[in-house]
């Protein structure tokens, strides 16, 4: 009866110190209850976009099973539904072989599923123990001295080193990470997910991550690893379910071939079409030894030099870096060291306007969310970015104006349509018409996100007539396929670490694959 | 090629309007509710305010003389909620304003300008006192990082204890200070009124201009839109170019000109002093205004209107049946609060309605 002993029912009201240390032994070193979880043919959509179609996923009781993918491949959006933060469209979810349905992520933990997000899902301006004994349904009334003994005791059984009284805020990510862990482990957890959690840890933490993680395991806690490095596959996983654009790639088993797995990551190897070399002109942005970082990452001493013409594209997984060194270029983010010039101009430390002026356009990624305004029609989007006069609207020249856009970017929807109306393809054309010229270095974030393959193209085919007409392009997306087939140079980043441009000629999928997921540099 | 224009889930007009009226009703048997646990008869009550606000010429009269600062502190609203502020520091720019006004005032009563500029002098401190109060607000929020609404009330308790500092203190009635507030202006100085009414042309005027102003703002000109556009997404509207702490300040100072105005036309039409309570708290009547108007110049209008009869209808309840004037106040409190749970209501209809086209498609 290990439910039982997991799960004091709330109407027990205070549990005692004594008990909570029984309780949270019981629960993590001689649980007896293993769980297996089935997940079978999950649908998700947001929107018009898909995130998940038909993903089936089996994860036997007491082992560590790993859920790779590139980002936007749906692992995280899997693991949400599974833990309850996310409801399926469609599909159902078996532990045990009984099936479940959560309304809520605190009904997940009840049944035992604890999820560690990406970004620490705590409350930073609290203590350790606090955080500690949030969402413990212990009464009305908080134990503090049976929750200090219970963290004590549970932080010296994995060897980790938590203060209960610092603040979360002054903890590294790894150990906010540790703590987050230590309280699914306390709230008595049979499922543990985590979410890329080597993120922004050190490889000290690390290394005693993956200990915890095999001792639990082997304890008979069933562990969902999901990450998009390989070698940290090979190194922890007893067996791998690959996720591609929201679909079933396949699954393995050790001993796992590196070369297989990236191919259901990223797909075959397509023919590539010819691509002719662009007659490099002026420089357009020299980046001189720039320092830029935030919370988790740092990038070092970068210097970068793109000329008028040229399409760089910006490889590697989610969180890698190169949003980061983007945002840096749009002015968005201040660099720490080094020095951003325009068309010889210094911008260092400009405000974003100033970016602007100088011909630099940064678009977003989250088109409703940062690229487009919600609300306003796409008329009063092209009257934002080219007003038509000073001070006063003229409304019938504007949607005159708007209906000419709207045609020329092959846009499916009218001067009045509000753009949360738009499908996808439509918001990113509107995105790209929303481009202000002249534009002398264009920063794309993920421009054919979403779109379907005749889209895509229609998006590269407006990218590359503006590399022609002489602007430099930088480019993030995370597919390769198209990266290569449509950049001149690629840089690559790995968890802050920044390749040298490499010639797309030297490149293959192949190669390029293995440098994201940190192989091969 | 899958790209079609999603529909776009709209219930019927009749829906619409079902919920607007089922939120009216609701609001009245609530207030009925009030009026019965009272001990008030609520026909008879409801008779009184209407009777109060329409029984006669001065009356109606008198329902204007409510309207016009009522309205332009809400015009001045419109413009913060617009730009997505919630602009709480109006009832302190209202202070100011009155504050400014009389400020100005004393200091050219006994000079020998001519009235007619000294009160034009006197409208335009006004102005200047609730904008430079609001300013303050957007200074705390644009380099403090001080939330507006926290910032503004910080400053509306500051303007009330200025006020009162300056009526015991500063600006006493010659020999004791009191809560009847400074001395009277002379008449030559009072903002000139219609024969028998308190009605001031110049005040209603003002208040029609605000609302023209305003409604011209934000319909045909590149400043509203720009608002518009930081009200519905500040971050994509900073990616798109436009400067928008340059325009948060422009709009709370555009508010508390307005909102100053309001207090400067209460000071030289209306008690011809200042007094303590001189914001009648039509800053925070303002607000309900807005929203009930769903945040539209032309619904505010009526809404305003509405507001204000209550008011003045309300006025004699004490007298007639006993009842406390503040009837009015439970009347608009629960409208509002009515209307936006209706909204809600009304949101998730609709998001169930979608998802329900959703499972369709």
């Amino acid at each position: 009866m290990g439910n039982a002993l997991l799960f004091p029912s709330p109407s027990n009201g205070r549990v005692a110190g004594d008990e909570i240390i029984r309780f949270a032994c019981i629960a993590t070193s001689l649980d007896p209850v293993a769980m297996k979880v089935e997940m079978r043919h999950i649908y998700k959509s947001f929107g018009p976009v898909r995130a998940l179609q038909d993903v089936s996923l089996t994860v036997e009781a007491g082992t560590i099973h790993g859920l790779l993918g590139e980002n936007g491949a749906g692992k995280t959006t899997l693991m949400k539904i599974l833990s309850g933060y996310l409801r399926p469209d469609r599909g159902e979810i078996f532990l045990d072989g009984k099936p479940v349905r959560f309304a809520s992520p605190a009904e997940g933990l009840r049944h035992g599923i604890g999820m560690l997000h990406q970004d620490p899902m705590d409350f930073p301006a609290m203590s350790v123990l606090d955080n500690f004994m949030m969402g413990h349904e212990g009464g009305f009334w908080l134990d503090r001295r049976g929750a200090r003994r219970a963290l004590q005791e549970l932080a010296s059984q994995f060897g980790f080193d938590l203060d209960p009284d610092a603040r979360v805020d002054r903890l590294t990510v790894g150990e906010r990470q540790q703590l987050e862990l230590l309280r699914l482990l306390w709230r008595g957890v049979r499922v543990l997910i985590l979410d890329e959690p080597t993120t922004g840890i050190s490889a000290p933490q690390k290394v005693r991550l993956f200990d915890t993680l095999r001792r639990l395991a082997g304890e008979g806690k069933t562990v969902i690893f999901v990450t998009h490095k390989l070698e940290e596959v090979e190194e922890l996983c007893h067996r791998v379910t690959v996720l591609r654009q929201g679909r079933l790639a396949g699954e393995a088993t050790p001993p796992y071939s590196p070369q297989r797995l990236i191919e259901m990551m990223f797909g075959r190897p397509l023919p590539m079409p010819e691509r002719q070399p662009v007659p490099p002109g002026e420089p357009v942005l020299e980046i001189r030894n720039l320092v830029v970082g935030d919370h988790r990452l740092r990038l070092s001493r970068v210097s970068l030099t793109v000329r008028s013409g040229e399409v760089i594209g910006l490889a590697g997984m989610e969180g890698s870096g190169q949003q980061l060194f983007m945002r840096a270029c749009a002015g968005l983010v201040r660099p720490w060291e080094g020095s951003i010039r325009v068309r010889g101009k210094d911008l260092t430390g400009k405000p974003y306007h100033a970016f602007l002026e100088a011909g630099v356009l940064f678009v977003p990624a989250n088109r409703l969310e940062e690229g487009l305004i919600p609300g306003l029609t796409l008329t009063e989007h092209f009257q934002l970015v080219y007003p038509n006069g000073r001070y006063l609207i003229d409304w019938e020249q504007a949607r005159v104006e708007a209906q000419r856009r709207i045609r020329d970017f092959n846009i499916r929807g009218k001067p009045e349509t509000v753009v949360e109306a738009l499908s996808g393809g439509n918001q990113q054309r509107t995105l790209l018409a929303l481009i202000r010229t002249p534009a002398h270095l264009l920063l794309l974030e993920h421009p054919t996100r979403g779109l379907d393959v005749e889209s895509s193209m229609w998006v590269w085919r407006r990218l590359k007539e503006r590399a022609q007409e002489g602007a430099a392009l930088m480019v993030i997306s995370s597919d390769l396929q198209e990266l290569l087939q449509y950049c001149d140079r690629i840089i690559v980043f790995f968890s802050g670490r920044i390749s040298e441009p490499i010639a797309t000629e030297e490149l293959t999928l192949d190669r390029l694959g293995h440098m994201i997921a940190g192989r091969g540099w | 090629m899958k790209e079609v224009l999603l529909p776009r889930a709209r219930p019927s007009r009749w829906v619409e309007f079902g919920f607007q009226g089922l939120s009216i009703l609701m609001a009245l048997l609530f207030t009925t509710l009030v009026l019965v646990i009272a001990g008030a008869p609520p026909i008879e009550a409801y008779r009184q305010v209407l009777e109060g606000a329409f029984g006669s010429l001065k009356r109606a009269a008198d329902i204007l003389v409510a309207w016009v600062p009522l309205m332009l502190v809400t015009s001045g609203l419109l413009l913060t909620f617009t730009a997505g502020l919630w602009n709480i520091g109006v009832e302190g720019q209202i202070v100011l304003g009155a504050i400014a006004a009389t400020g100005l005032m004393r200091a050219l009563q006994e000079t020998s300008l001519p009235p007619p500029l000294i009160l034009i002098l006197a409208l335009a401190a006004g102005m200047a006192g609730g904008a430079a109060w609001a300013s303050l607000a957007g200074l705390l929020k644009i380099y403090g990082g001080v939330h507006e609404i926290f910032g503004g009330l910080g400053l509306n308790f500051v303007a009330t204890t200025m006020i009162l500092w300056l009526i015991f203190g500063p600006w006493k009635r010659p020999g004791i200070g009191s809560m009847s507030g400074t001395e009277p202006f002379p008449e030559r100085l009072w903002l000139p009124v219609l024969p028998g009414l308190r009605l001031s042309p110049w005040a209603l005027l003002l208040a029609l201009l605000s609302i023209a102003l305003v409604y011209v703002l934000l319909r045909n000109t590149y400043f509203g839109l720009r608002l518009k556009a930081i009200g519905k997404n500040i971050r994509a509207a900073h990616l798109l170019g436009v400067p928008t702490a340059r325009y948060l300040f422009l709009a709370l100072l555009g508010c508390g000109a307005m909102a100053g105005l309001a207090g400067a036309i209460q000071v030289t039409a209306v008690y011809h002093r200042l007094i303590p309570p001189i914001s009648s708290g039509y800053g925070y009547l303002g607000l309900l205004v807005a929203m009930l108007a769903n945040y539209r110049v032309s619904w505010s209008i009526p809404v305003a209107f509405f507001f204000a009869a209550l008011n003045i209808g309300s006025i004699q309840l004490p007298i007639t049946l006993k009842l406390d004037s503040t009837l009015s106040g439970v009347m608009q409190g629960a409208l509002v609060l009515f209307v936006l749970l209706m909204q809600g209501a009304r949101a998730r209809w609709r998001s169930k309605l979608a998802a329900e086209q959703g499972d369709d498609a």
